[in-house]
């Protein structure tokens, strides 16, 4: 369930980040705005209280999610409004003489973004993003306060039957296990990237 | 027959600072026109506006081929004819130089793969890098990653190709190397504007040399008029101080 709860809700903040961050940067009139105080909001929100509000708050204005959809939608939320400003540094770190040599080719705005500055872009947020995704996997242990079965809450229900704190501590190794290996991966990542110079 | 470019007016400021002055400007099909003057002078610009890189005042106009440069649809239809090569080459680090000449063609006039191939290792060769097709770009010495630049602009075969000081960031011993690929591609009849410090390039190649100075043409003509013999003070005084050291 920690997983599931994690790859969906680090897929869809993935998506919606970079859709916010391309609007953010280039949209028309007021969406720009729109997109930064959503970016802002939803950054200094804290994830328990935006799960709460989800799961206990929405439901009285008719809104009724399951505990697995809430999980999802409060994670989204967040990681996506991270995700945005890492892939906005991402672009914004790309020459402006990358942007001029696109335009003065003639290729359109959509080409431009897919061909040149995206991977380029996408590059140079690997190590953040993958950071961001780590940090996601971790905050999925808040499910537990909306009834999800996940990790942390059938650790805790384990422990009130058998009275000990055995089961606690094998949760926390299990997210140990879980995370260790893509901590070592962001390690790698950023030696791989960072190290590289292709000017 | 109506000139290619046709820039009437042209006009452009930053905030309070004005760096074109209304410069009127004609330049015929197949003319190679080199642009001089002193840093600041706005002949950068000048030919920045022509692709419509920067902006200029909505009374200006610039006509290329019978199109007018301004903002929307047509925009593309004029990038897509307009060649440029910059100081900085500005090659795109995260494709092979094949791969850098091969992407407008295909994108923008929607060249098969396979076509846009053979033209670029055509291209590539003309510009004597064919040995590096498959390296990417920051494999490569500055001279020769113009000379990719200029190869990758000339694959959407356009009608004008512009230079915005080609040889400025470049080693010395590396310059002549890309002014001689210039001067070959000056030879085939394609319509250049050039904006150089390279007097000698200037001199050989151009069919008409423009100096500007604080956002105005001040004088124009042949090598001949503008080296030899210019009228104005400030030109004279310009090229004694690029000439004599």
């Amino acid at each position: 369930m920690t997983l599931e709860i994690g790859i969906t809700s680090i897929i869809a903040g993935l998506i919606g980040g970079l859709f916010l961050a391309l609007i953010r940067l280039y949209g028309s009139g007021p969406v720009p705005f729109v997109a930064k105080i959503y970016i802002d909001v939803f950054r200094s929100i804290p994830l328990l209280v935006l799960l709460i509000v989800v799961y206990y708050a929405l439901p009285f204005v008719g809104i009724r999610f399951s505990p697995f959809v809430s999980a999802v939608v409060a994670l989204t939320l967040v990681s996506s409004a991270y995700t945005a400003e890492i892939f906005r540094a991402g672009i914004e770190a790309i020459p402006h003489g990358q942007f001029e040599a696109s335009q003065a080719l003639g290729l359109s705005g959509r080409h431009m973004m897919i061909d040149v500055i995206l991977p380029q872009a996408i590059k140079i947020v690997i190590p953040p993003l993958t950071n961001n995704c780590i940090n996601v996997l971790k905050d999925t242990a808040l499910a537990s306060v909306v009834a999800m079965p996940d990790l942390l809450k059938q650790a805790t229900q384990a422990q009130a039957l058998s009275a000990n704190p055995t089961p606690l501590i094998g949760a926390a190794l299990i997210y140990v296990a879980l995370l260790w290996p893509l901590v070592s991966i962001v390690a790698r990542l950023e030696k791989r990237f960072g190290g590289e110079k292709r000017s | 027959m109506s000139p290619l470019i046709q820039i009437t007016n042209l006009k452009k400021a930053y905030g309070i600072f004005t760096v074109l002055h209304g410069i009127n400007l004609d330049i015929a099909e197949g003319e190679v026109v080199c642009v001089i003057g002193p840093s600041g002078s706005g002949k950068s610009t000048l030919i920045r506006c022509i692709n419509r890189l920067e902006a200029f005042s909505s009374d200006s106009s610039i006509v290329v081929d019978g199109v007018t440069v301004g903002p929307g649809k047509a925009l593309a239809k004029v990038r897509a004819e307009v060649g440029m090569v910059f100081q900085s080459f500005n090659l795109f680090p995260h494709l092979t130089v094949l791969k850098n000449v091969m992407l407008a063609p295909m994108r923008v006039r929607g060249t098969k793969p396979a076509d846009a191939e053979r033209k670029a290792r055509e291209l590539l060769a003309r510009v004597g890098i064919s040995e590096q097709a498959e390296k990417y770009p920051g494999k490569l010495s500055g001279g020769q990653q113009q000379r990719v630049a200029i190869a990758r602009a000339l694959a959407m075969e356009p009608k004008v190709m512009l230079f915005d000081e080609p040889t400025s960031s470049l080693d010395p011993e590396m310059v002549g190397e890309v002014l001689d690929v210039m001067k070959k591609l000056a030879g085939t009849g394609v319509t250049m504007v050039v904006v150089t410090h390279e007097m000698g390039f200037a001199r050989q190649v151009a069919d008409r040399v423009i100096f500007m100075d604080g956002g105005r043409i001040i004088e124009q003509g042949t090598p001949s008029e503008i080296f030899d013999n210019p009228k104005e003070e400030r030109t004279r005084g310009f090229l004694r101080a690029v000439l004599n050291h």
